[in-house]
């Protein structure tokens, strides 16, 4: 049986690991490559990496960076965060990085999707969509019910600054469609509040594609992360400061998770 | 010297880097010019690129798998091994007899993308020290079906179960990536290693 996958996040912002509220605030939380050993040894499913450096310099230094994680560390890595074309995919591959992930460059240029697709086989694509509730609902399609009303999901580039009238379900399908092997699924509304994953939104692509989800924004404890693998059909859970300020270990989670008759690997 | 064979696709680091926290003298290459103590055909690409790319040198991987140097194909690189693949239009190495088809898609998510269960079948080289139930890491949406059933060293269950190491004299193949396999990895490529220095 395959295993429900837990998987630290780490932000990085000029070689340093950083975690904000709702895509601001942001604050320092460590050495990527210590935090990416002390992970991969504390039993970590996967490792995810954002760059949310905006600078050309910036990225160069990702690259090494990249490069020192994956000669320490034997499990999944996936880097995403700035990456506009198949050069910045190719650099981070060719650098170490199992899997790239792409949002604003997949949403200003879809076909990116598949040409990464073609080359490197879906298993290296993942799509990050960042979506927001909206409760504006004029001409929707994919409206639904949530405790504060009824919404539909849209879907943010730009780190969650720009909003692009996308449906979110819509464009799920249209990413698995176009070679996505995965989706990592953000909730602008929860990232950063440690008050549980966006479970409507998770459990609403969730069922809209055939391919694996990891759901993230919003984790505070283990019980969020079962949660979302219970209710909302999500096969890896993502989490930041849960993790990096001690509050609980990978192995800690897991054990709770295993209690709950959730398949993990311990 | 291990050579591991690179089709121009992706991520080489990172199974380079394995092998050499193992100690072992490793090379990334992308002809198959000079001799080699063993030879990794890695697991990242799509099957008619990494076919273009390797082709040519089917007859010195035969005549290795003939004179037993130590071959493992991961994932893709074990596909190749067959006749044919869902992925390609491209024949394949067919070094292995059987084909590659993509996995019950119906049943479940595709890629089969995780970690899942070792279940062994019968005593094999390539997983010597490693206990059933294992955990590896999978990422995959096609399958191998060998002709001969016989060469089936290991099995997992995702929809349906199906073969994921094959072992035939030196010749290994895992569906799973190794590399990416934490300690359980470890020990398969600890024991390809091995093999490569006798």
């Amino acid at each position: 049986m395959i295993t429900k996958r837990v998987i630290p996040c780490l932000d990085v912002d000029n070689a340093r690991v950083v975690k904000g509220v709702s895509f601001v605030n942001i604050q320092d939380a460590g050495d990527p490559v210590e935090l990416a050993k002390m992970y991969s040894d504390e039993g970590a499913d996967e490792l995810v990496f954002l760059d949310i450096t905006a600078s050309e310099q910036g990225r160069e230094t990702m690259r090494n960076l990249v490069r020192e994680v994956a000669k320490v560390i034997n499990i999944p890595f996936t880097v995403g965060g700035g990456i506009k074309d198949l050069n910045d995919a190719r650099a981070l591959l060719l650098n170490g990085a199992d899997k790239v992930s792409i949002n604003t460059a997949a949403v200003n240029n879809p076909s990116l999707i598949k040409d990464l697709m073609r080359i490197y086989g879906k298993q290296c694509v993942v799509v990050a969509i960042d979506a927001k509730r909206n409760y504006d609902l004029k001409h929707r399609k994919n409206v639904i019910k949530t405790d504060k009303g009824r919404c539909w999901f849209e879907v943010y580039i730009y780190g969650g600054k720009k909003a692009t009238g996308i449906d979110a379900i819509e464009w799920a399908k249209k990413v698995e469609r176009l070679g996505a092997g995965e989706i990592l699924l953000t909730s602008i509304d929860n990232d950063g509040k440690k008050d549980g994953y966006d479970l409507i939104l998770t459990k609403a692509i969730s069922h809209a594609v055939n391919i694996p989800i990891i759901a993230s924004g919003g984790c505070g404890k283990p019980k969020h992360m079962l949660d979302v693998f219970r209710e909302a059909g999500a096969d890896a859970a993502l989490a930041a400061s849960i993790f990096h300020y001690r509050e609980y270990t990978i192995q800690e989670v897991k054990r709770y998770l295993k209690r709950n008759n959730v398949i993990v690997r311990l | 010297m291990i050579l591991i064979f690179d089709y121009g696709a992706g991520n080489i680091f990172s199974l380079k880097s394995a092998i050499e926290r193992l100690n072992a003298n490793v090379k990334v290459v992308n002809s198959l010019d000079e001799s080699f103590d063993g030879l990794i055909l890695p697991g990242v690409g799509n099957f008619d690129p990494a076919m273009r790319s390797i082709r040519k040198y089917k007859k010195i991987i035969e005549e290795a798998v003939r004179s037993e140097v130590p071959i493992l194909g991961i994932c893709l690189g074990m596909e190749m091994l067959f006749n044919k693949s869902e992925e390609g239009r491209l024949k394949g190495l067919s070094i292995l007899d059987g084909e590659v088809t993509i996995l019950p898609e119906k049943r479940v998510k595709i890629p089969h993308m995780g970690w899942n269960n070792l279940l062994i079948s019968k005593d094999s080289k390539l997983l010597k020290g490693l206990k059933n139930n294992s955990w590896l890491y999978f990422v995959h949406s096609y399958r191998v079906k060998p002709k001969n059933k016989s060469i089936v060293v290991g099995e997992a269950e995702y929809g349906i179960r199906f073969p994921v190491v094959v072992e035939y004299k030196n010749l290994f193949g895992t569906q799973f990536h190794p590399e990416k396999s934490e300690k359980n990895g470890e020990i398969i490529l600890r024991n390809f290693i091995e093999m490569c220095r006798k």
